[in-house]
């Protein structure tokens, strides 16, 4: 969610039972502007919240003139102090899975995760006990990367690729009608594309290479791990992921205005196939 | 054949130039324009408008050419009355906001009663503060429904439940209580559809009899355990009603009463609700119901476990406490001297200053236990197979902490303590509010200031659970016989011991014939 209109744009999500109350809103504003100035992004989102035991996570991010690449993620507990997240490497996240249950809200805390392990062969082997530590921060830059990665989506055509492989917002743009919005083939993952490759020369032949150059939501699996809904008759879409719950879409058919927010307790929910 | 004529004696220049222009003037197969028309057409329009910075919106001014020239300047359909879901929506709740007819006169007599509406937009301002809640268009909306339900039916209180996500559509919930013997009339209506039930059961029990006469397949042996008895109205789980609705402004729909075995099953599995009431739920084990008990169970599970009130708020009846034994209590009343407790108090980790205020579901999912045992001893003694069985052991009564405990007596989840309580302001924190956040099941809240407290649910209806959820087992298969001598299979006899038998019988039929041959003999003397 663009930073700039924040405070008019989170009463989309609200019927979510995502809102900020008036204080967080009011620091924000503030506290972003200055985020944006002081490290030179051409553009701040608000990215959400996670939701610790003891204390909560406000997320932002910031971009410069490439939208999916070098994005910088900030996180802060008063929503006016900002600390910059490390980026996640594929070992932190491999490794933050097997942290457990909720996040305290202390980014210094240590999980601990320990494993037997069996050592040597036949009849030498002798089982010895693993611990690893993994600190929260890292675990928080690490499911802020799985989130954007499995569920952060825009609506087709929303970004273009220029032909020097820059993405960028799409000036002509104009919004999906009311019945494309109804169809998941018209949203795509905001992510480097994983599934296109694989396709056939022969699907991907019809493909505009300036629009099509990301992933469809069509062919996530499990089918059913979105929840599309109409609010306010067909007025506002919202698009609710159930495998991150909290993961909030909304888009204003037949205009500019679309964005998402997560709001949640930064688990993934792996109990789904059970509950579709 | 005819002659190239002049034109033989042009220059390849022009021949070239002939050739590209055919080229661009090649009609398309599927729109039917060509690039030459159209690139006059585009290079005019930026000749007549001239934009800034011209190249880099070229891809668009062409394609906004080409869109032009389809979209015809008459259409017929946008003189259609657009009849959206938007505006079908808007129609409905237009009525939330039109006053009815004869209404202006009534006010006066509403001030005598105390009306059961709450002032729902105060708590939405407290929950606000807190970063909890719904849109605030969104509750005017829900408030003007509840006024609704208010309205058309008698009613003694009324609260915003809360907000329960479905993957299609969502429910807005009403908790309510009728007024002393109002509500009977409406249970009465209810009564006979379940002794249509039973009657359609018996129904097909004959039916199956008779079918057994001609086949006699064996019947099982097994017993169903007795069904447990649901609580009654006001009593236990099923002490307030509620109504659901999809959209403010749509009807209100009444939930069914829970029972215990919808409860103990909705324990064991976890689904996502759809939106639509009479959706089947299908789920191992198999659910007795459909959506409308799932939700109404999950509801009373919900209930039971988050709402909290501050300590003093309500006390028990001193009147009944006295007749009453101490673990049946289960009326309290507003204590009037409730002076409110410090915000300081209330955010304190102890959590000692808040209490339930909704009586605990025991494993059996009543509120009140219920001894499965004591219903049967009348049959005992018509049936004798029964007595041959062994007695069941008296079941230990299953009991759950009093009405009224205060959380520090809560389980923890693993390691995670059960509730955050929190200050909705660090700025201003002689004016802020405490809020206390459930972990067990995340989107449940509470909000306390001064006297004012509430709850509010906003989720998918789902306990929270550290390890994955993993169905249950399938049962062991059920044993076809008791195993027994007369059907266990003896060992094949050994060729040594074939040949014994063969020798003994032999022997046997030898001595046999020699007995009949002197029989035989004798017979001929005679």
């Amino acid at each position: 969610m663009e930073s700039e209109s924040l405070h008019l744009n989170i009463d989309y999500v609200g019927s979510s039972g995502i809102i900020l109350s008036p204080e967080q809103k009011a620091a924000l504003q503030t506290s972003l502007v200055i985020l944006q100035s002081e490290n030179k992004f051409s553009k701040v989102y608000f990215w959400g919240k996670i939701l610790g035991i003891k204390d909560d996570y406000f997320i932002a991010q910031g971009v410069g003139k490439d939208e999916l690449e070098g994005r910088k993620t900030f996180y802060s507990k008063d929503c006016i102090h900002w600390g910059l997240l490390p980026p996640a490497t594929r070992q932190m996240r491999d490794t933050s899975k097997l942290a457990k249950g909720r996040f305290t809200g202390d980014p210094s805390f240590e999980f601990e995760h320990s494993e037997t392990k069996k050592v040597g062969e036949g009849e030498e082997a002798a089982e010895e006990e693993e611990t690893i530590n993994i600190k929260e921060e890292d675990r928080l830059a690490s499911v802020i990367a799985d989130i954007d990665e499995d569920v952060r989506i825009v609506p087709r055509a929303a970004f273009i690729k220029t032909p020097s492989a820059h993405v960028i917002q799409n000036r002509s743009f104009e919004g999906l009608t009311v019945s494309e919005s109804a169809k998941l083939c018209n949203y795509m993952h905001f992510r480097h594309p994983k599934l296109l490759l694989e396709k056939s020369l022969l699907q991907r032949a019809n493909l505009d290479k300036a629009i099509d150059f990301l992933d469809s939501l069509e062919e996530d699996i499990p089918k059913g791990s979105w929840s599309l809904q109409f609010e306010r008759g067909s007025g506002l879409l919202t698009l609710r992921s159930l495998l991150w719950q909290g993961y909030v879409f909304y888009h204003i058919p037949g205009t500019r205005k679309f964005g998402s927010v997560y709001v949640g307790t930064g688990e993934k929910n792996l109990d789904l196939p059970f509950m579709l | 054949m005819s002659s190239p004529g002049p034109e033989i004696n042009i220059n390849p220049k022009e021949q070239d130039f002939t050739n590209a222009k055919s080229y661009l003037l090649t009609t398309s197969l599927e729109t039917g324009i060509n690039l030459y028309d159209h690139l006059s057409k585009v290079l005019t329009k930026i000749l007549d408008e001239r934009p800034n910075n011209v190249v880099d919106v070229f891809e668009d001014i062409s394609k906004d050419t080409k869109r032009s020239k389809f979209t015809s300047q008459v259409d017929t359909v946008q003189d259609k009355i657009d009849q959206s879901t938007e505006v079908a929506l808007a129609q409905i709740q237009k009525k939330l906001f039109s006053k009815g007819e004869g209404e202006e006169a009534e006010p006066e007599q509403d001030e005598d009663v105390e009306t059961p509406l709450p002032n729902l937009m105060e708590l939405c301002f407290f929950f606000e503060q807190a970063g909890i809640g719904l849109n605030r268009e969104e509750i005017i909306r829900v408030w003007l429904a509840l006024k609704n339900l208010v309205d058309t039916h008698p009613l003694q209180h009324v609260r915003f439940w809360g907000k329960i996500f479905g993957t299609d559509q969502n429910y807005y919930i009403a908790e309510v209580e009728y007024r002393d013997n109002e509500e009977e009339e409406a249970e009465e209506d209810e009564e006979p559809e379940e002794h249509q039930e039973e009657e359609t059961e018996k129904e097909a029990d004959e039916g199956e009899e008779e079918e057994q006469e001609e086949d006699d397949t064996p019947k099982p042996d097994f017993k169903p355990p007795p069904t447990i008895p649901k609580e009654g109205p006001k009593q236990g789980a099923n002490k307030k009603t509620y109504f659901v609705c999809n959209d403010p402004g749509k009807p209100w729909v009444k939930l069914p009463t829970v029972t215990p075995s919808q409860i103990q099953l909705a324990r064991q599995f976890k689904k996502f609700l759809t939106g639509r009431l009479d959706a089947p739920v299908v789920s191992y084990p198999p659910f007795p119901g459909n959506e409308a008990n799932y939700l109404r169970a999950q509801i009373a599970r919900i209930s039971a476990g988050t709402h909290i009130s501050p300590l003093g708020f309500y006390q028990f009846d001193e009147e009944e406490e006295e007749e009453e034994d101490a673990e049946a209590r289960d009326n309290f009343v507003e204590n009037l001297d409730f002076e409110g407790i410090p915000i300081r108090d209330l955010v304190e980790p102890s959590l000692a200053n808040w209490v339930h205020h909704v009586q605990h579901i025991l494993p059996q999912g009543r509120c009140v236990w219920w001894n499965p045992v004591q219903k049967n001893e009348d049959d005992y003694e018509d049936e004798d197979e029964e007595e041959e069985r062994e007695e069941p052991d008296e079941p230990e009564p299953e009991q759950g902490p009093p009405l009224l405990t205060p959380l520090s007596e809560d389980a923890e989840i693993g390691n995670i303590a059960p509730w955050t309580p929190k200050l909705s302001s660090s700025l201003v924190p002689q004016y802020a509010i405490a809020l206390m956040h459930s972990n067990l099941w995340p989107g449940a809240h509470a909000f306390a200031s001064g006297k004012k407290f509430e709850n509010v649910y906003i989720g998918y209806g789902h306990k929270y659970n550290q390890e994955n959820y993993s169905p249950p087992a399938v049962p062991a298969v059920q044993e076809e016989f008791p195993s027994g001598p007369e059907i266990t299979e003896a060992e094949d006899p050994t060729p040594e011991e074939e040949a014994a038998l063969r020798a003994a019988k032999q022997e046997a039929a030898e001595a046999q014939e020699e007995v009949e041959e002197a029989e035989e003999d004798e017979d001929e003397d005679d």
